[in-house]
């Protein structure tokens, strides 16, 4: 275990070291959820509410979705895809330690980072920009604290199936992206789920995509009631434990195969 | 000529390595369809809940967005250098590239190219057509002249923003993370400027002029007359930011010593 938290640690001193990127990566998705929040504004125009929320909700689901997703965001896919395609994944496998579990501890390493010095204070400069709300409630924040813990796996898990395929594909910079553009949608974080149309509703709610982001944020702007909440914590938890198996079947069967491309 | 000879080189070679990888290739052409298709939900879904958007129609906005594609479509098939520090500068790249006799901007083009993006340009004149048949746009002679003066501005305004940010990696040596974000501010073009507020309608038309990209040069064919100003701007500006870029880069160039090694 303390070799786990050792790479979570050593993640986070060498995000350290580049900070000051963060400084402009703020500044950025300030500009995004801006422009997001005018763009709601323009769509809400006259109206008070849509799907039950307030223009003020909105606001505060779109900096809060872009905020979170600083935190459960990271780039595992593209290192492992990387490191197999450079040949680098031969001396990670002699190692003593479980790849997976390393790449998903350095992707916290850099989540908990980027929680500190890119979504708290990102979201303080943009709460005094834009007319946000934040719940007074404590509950409110436990849920949201487990909600984005869970968010971060089911993202992280999704990475790493996406890292995984290079074994297979070689090159896999398309899918990739193609990744990232679904969750992007699907996930809630460009459009609250709500808003789909009802049978878009009912596909998605058979997908661990929301659980990235539609998730937390409404649970974050009180758009969903207490129980509400915790069945939707709940669902992600189930997300979880079932995208174990698909990564531990890839993985056992990408070990088999493995082509070292170089090195 | 001889860069025009060059070009048509490093495509053949390109096509080349390419079909190496057939499989992904063909992954990689779906996920733009992909990216495209997303971008249409999210105004299509958004139109379910109301029925103007600043004043502008469904069809209206779409057709900025097929538009938008297009000089997006060449920026990204020609200009992919939003790895180039890691790439050129950390790795030492620029040293091998600097030893030839191509001006290194374009060799980095050439090198960097990804020609499959050059679909988004058929997916966007598709999107525009349909949107323009649902307007009932008509099409006059100048039109096509037109269009493509103002994708080859749009491209070079991308292109031109894009080149200055690369730029930033011969002065300072940390790494970057404005690129990817930057991709997501230029999004903001495709949309009607008169829904943003005044400074960050300032910044998308001078400081990062996004809008002509997308909103400005397509109000031209939407008959915005009020816009039509601005869409005649679009290639000066494109002009001016790309040789601006150009000249940073120059400088940049210049101020280059290599990462060692």
């Amino acid at each position: 275990m303390d070799k786990y938290i050792e790479m979570i640690r050593i993640r986070f001193l060498m995000m350290l070291a580049y900070r000051t990127n963060y400084y402009t990566g703020i500044l950025i998705y300030s500009i995004n959820i801006g422009a997001y929040y005018f763009l709601w504004s323009a769509i809400y125009g006259e109206k008070d509410a849509i799907e039950g929320m307030s223009v003020i909700q909105m606001s505060t689901y779109v900096a809060v979705a872009w905020m979170a997703r600083a935190f459960y965001f990271n780039n595992i896919d593209r290192e492992m895809a990387a490191e197999i395609k450079e040949g680098k994944v031969a001396v990670e496998l002699i190692r003593p330690y479980n790849y997976l579990g390393m790449k998903t501890m350095q992707g916290l390493g850099e989540g908990i980072f980027r929680l500190f010095f890119f979504s708290v204070p990102g979201m303080a400069i943009v709460s005094f920009i834009f007319p946000l709300q934040f719940s007074a409630d404590w509950t409110t924040w436990l849920f949201f604290a487990v909600s984005i813990l869970l968010s971060f796996l089911i993202n992280t898990q999704i990475n790493l199936l996406t890292g995984i395929t290079t074994f297979f594909l070689y090159n896999n910079t398309g899918l990739i992206r193609a990744k990232r553009v679904v969750i992007d949608l699907f996930s809630g974080l460009l459009i609250p789920i709500s808003f789909f149309p009802v049978w878009a509703q009912d596909i998605l709610r058979f997908l661990p995509f929301q659980g990235i982001s539609y998730v937390p944020s409404m649970i974050f702007t009180n758009s969903f009631s207490n129980n509400e909440a915790i069945q939707a914590i709940i669902m992600q938890g189930v997300w979880v434990l079932i995208l174990i198996m698909p990564i531990q079947v890839l993985w056992i069967i990408a070990k088999k195969q493995l082509i070292i491309q170089g090195g | 000529m001889f860069y025009i000879a060059i070009f048509f080189q490093y495509v053949a070679q390109y096509m080349k390595t390419r079909m190496q990888y057939r499989a992904d290739l063909f992954v990689e052409i779906f996920s733009d369809l992909l990216f495209q298709a997303v971008n249409l939900i999210f105004i299509i879904v958004v139109f379910g809940h109301t029925n103007l958007l600043g004043g502008w129609t469904r069809d209206e906005i779409i057709f900025i967005y097929g538009f938008f594609l297009v000089p997006y479509a060449l920026f990204s098939s020609f200009f992919n250098i939003w790895d180039f520090n890691e790439r050129y500068i950390v790795k030492g790249e620029l040293d091998r590239i600097l030893t030839r006799p191509i001006h290194s901007l374009f060799q980095i083009v050439l090198e960097r190219m990804e020609l499959e993006s050059l679909f988004g340009a058929v997916t966007g004149i598709a999107v525009m057509i349909y949107a323009g048949n649902s307007l009932g746009l008509e099409i006059s002679w100048t039109d096509p002249f037109l269009f493509f003066l103002f994708v080859i501005g749009g491209m070079l305004v991308y292109g031109g923003i894009f080149v200055m940010i690369a730029c930033i990696s011969f002065w300072a040596d940390a790494r970057t993370s404005i690129m990817p974000m930057m991709y997501n501010i230029g999004n903001y073009g495709r949309y009607p400027v008169d829904i943003y507020n005044s400074v960050i309608r300032f910044v998308l038309t001078w400081v990062l002029p996004f809008a002509f990209v997308g909103v400005y040069p397509a109000s031209y064919f939407l008959g915005k007359e009020e816009w039509f100003l601005y869409s005649f701007l679009t290639p000066v500006i494109g002009i001016v930011f790309f040789g601006i870029s150009i000249l940073t880069w120059n400088s940049g160039v210049k101020r280059y010593r290599g990462a060692g090694n």
